[in-house]
């Protein structure tokens, strides 16, 4: 309780007086994981739509799979990025091996799966409302394809921040592939788990509030901008 | 200038799903002019029948021929459905959606849908989200988005089996517009009064099959078979 109370105050004094090193990590969780995002959801969102309006045999085993993928273990990932990334892996020669590049891979890797398979189930009821329309109106499946992101996006937004939400608080696959250096590419759930590990239980969880604030100050903020919730006539 | 799509040339089409036959065999010639009304009781076929013409649903057997390839005619027609879907978007967005995915652009599609929207009585609702829209609202609209795209034939189906007195009035207007205007109609109802006030000729059907069509004068008048008697007499024909 006394560990609770002393984290609670590092974080607001940390906050308070912009601590120059909780701003650097803060800044570097923000940036790799909504690059990672960013990027995973250009590939499962369409990817998820077409799912949706596809028939082809091996859909159903390809959904299978796609919601399997969801429970991915991180640490596999960050093992697999890393061989492939290492020195005598086939991309070893790109140099990316613990910088920030390596973990926004294995995050992709980690929440693609996520944001895909939430975004074709919510896509997948959207289509069978929209089904006989689109087809009646002669669309292609392109057509089909961009009205259904465009008209599922308040559901879609929640699979992004989903995503977001397994990506901002994931450590076992970005310790593996970033290394967890400073000022390179420690985040706040590396940072954490290092000041754990060194019994520095109040620092590591001032910084676990700062990583929980963040990630529901930039939820609120998306569902404002957006303004989900807002109006429920769509 | 457009090309006819007609004739509709039906030959022996049955629809099945799931193996069980819905409707047919369907031998019937669809001309350019005029308003058919598909006329007979809930689950005679009325639905799949249009679906078919409109290329929702496949035959299982038969044939279905426009003059022109399939989906150079689908370009042609609309089809209004007995509950419409709203998409997520406001009135003028919904309509205009219609034109946009024809390949016109953006703002003339926008003006061409106000106008529209305008035309069926919803120019007050044009920013209002499609969803929140009485039924007969919502009915207007998709008979806007339909009739948007200037077909040469508007499918409807039962469009005004949810509507009341006074909302069906209004999309009986606008129909006996759009047929003056020479779109080819087909409607199906189980509404007798509607058929009267509307028919040109009529189809009329049980059990997946066409057991009368022809002129809806001579139908009322004098009808050919003991169903289609039972039937305006008001008694249930199975």
């Amino acid at each position: 309780m006394n560990d609770l109370s002393q984290g609670l105050a590092e974080a607001i004094y940390r906050v308070a007086t912009l601590d120059p090193e909780l701003v650097d990590i803060t800044l570097r969780s923000l940036q790799v994981t909504v690059t990672a995002v960013v990027i995973a959801a250009a590939i499962a969102l369409p990817l998820g739509a077409w799912l949706a309006v596809t028939r082809f045999w091996a859909r159903r085993y390809v959904i299978a799979v796609l919601n399997a993928l969801m429970g991915l273990p991180p640490v596999v990932v960050g093992l697999i990025v890393y061989v492939m990334l290492s020195r005598s892996g086939p991309f070893g020669v790109l140099g990316l091996l613990f910088t920030p590049t390596a973990m926004i891979i294995a995050q992709v890797i980690i929440v693609t799966p996520l944001i895909a398979s939430v975004a074709h189930q919510a896509l997948r009821d959207l289509w069978s409302e929209y089904h006989d329309l689109l087809i009646s109106l002669n669309t292609t499946k392109r057509q089909r394809i961009a009205t259904l992101l465009w008209d599922g996006r308040r559901a879609l937004l929640t699979a992004c921040l989903a995503g977001f939400g397994r990506a901002i608080g994931e450590v076992g696959a970005i310790m593996i592939v970033g290394g967890n250096i400073d000022n390179v590419t420690r985040v706040l759930t590396t940072a954490i788990a290092l000041e754990t590990g060194k019994g520095n239980f109040s620092l590591a969880l001032g910084l676990g509030f700062v990583l929980i604030t963040l990630a529901i100050i930039l939820n609120l903020l998306i569902h404002s901008l957006s303004r989900t919730e807002r109006s429920n006539l769509w | 200038m457009v090309a006819s799509i007609f004739p509709l040339r039906i030959a022996g089409a049955c629809v099945k799903r799931r193996g069980v036959q819905l409707i047919g065999p369907i031998n019937l010639d669809l001309g350019s002019q005029g308003l058919t009304i598909v006329l007979g009781p809930n689950g005679s076929g009325k639905t799949s029948l249009l679906r078919l013409m409109h290329g929702l649903e496949r035959p299982a057997s038969g044939t279905i021929n426009w003059a022109c390839p399939d989906n150079e005619a689908r370009s042609h027609q609309a089809y209004v459905f007995q509950t419409p879907t709203m998409m997520r978007r406001s009135v003028t967005d919904s309509i205009s959606y219609a034109l946009i995915v024809m390949g016109v652009a953006r703002p003339t599609a926008r003006e061409k849908a106000k106008e529209y929207a305008t035309r069926v009585g919803l120019g007050h609702l044009l920013d209002c989200p499609a969803g929140v829209l009485s039924g007969g609202e919502k009915q207007k609209l998709a008979m806007a988005r339909a009739l948007i795209r200037q077909p040469q034939v508007l499918f409807l189906d039962e469009p005004c089996a949810n509507l009341d007195g006074r909302a069906t009035k209004e999309i009986e207007v606008i129909l006996n517009d759009v047929r003056q205007q020479g779109t080819r109609i087909v409607m199906a109802t189980h509404d007798l009064g509607q058929a009267k006030r509307l028919a040109d000729d009529l189809l009329f059907m049980l059990n997946g099959c066409v057991r009368e069509q022809g002129a809806a004068e001579s139908f009322f008048a004098d009808p050919q078979t003991a169903e289609a008697k039972a039937f305006l007499n008001g008694q249930i024909v199975e």
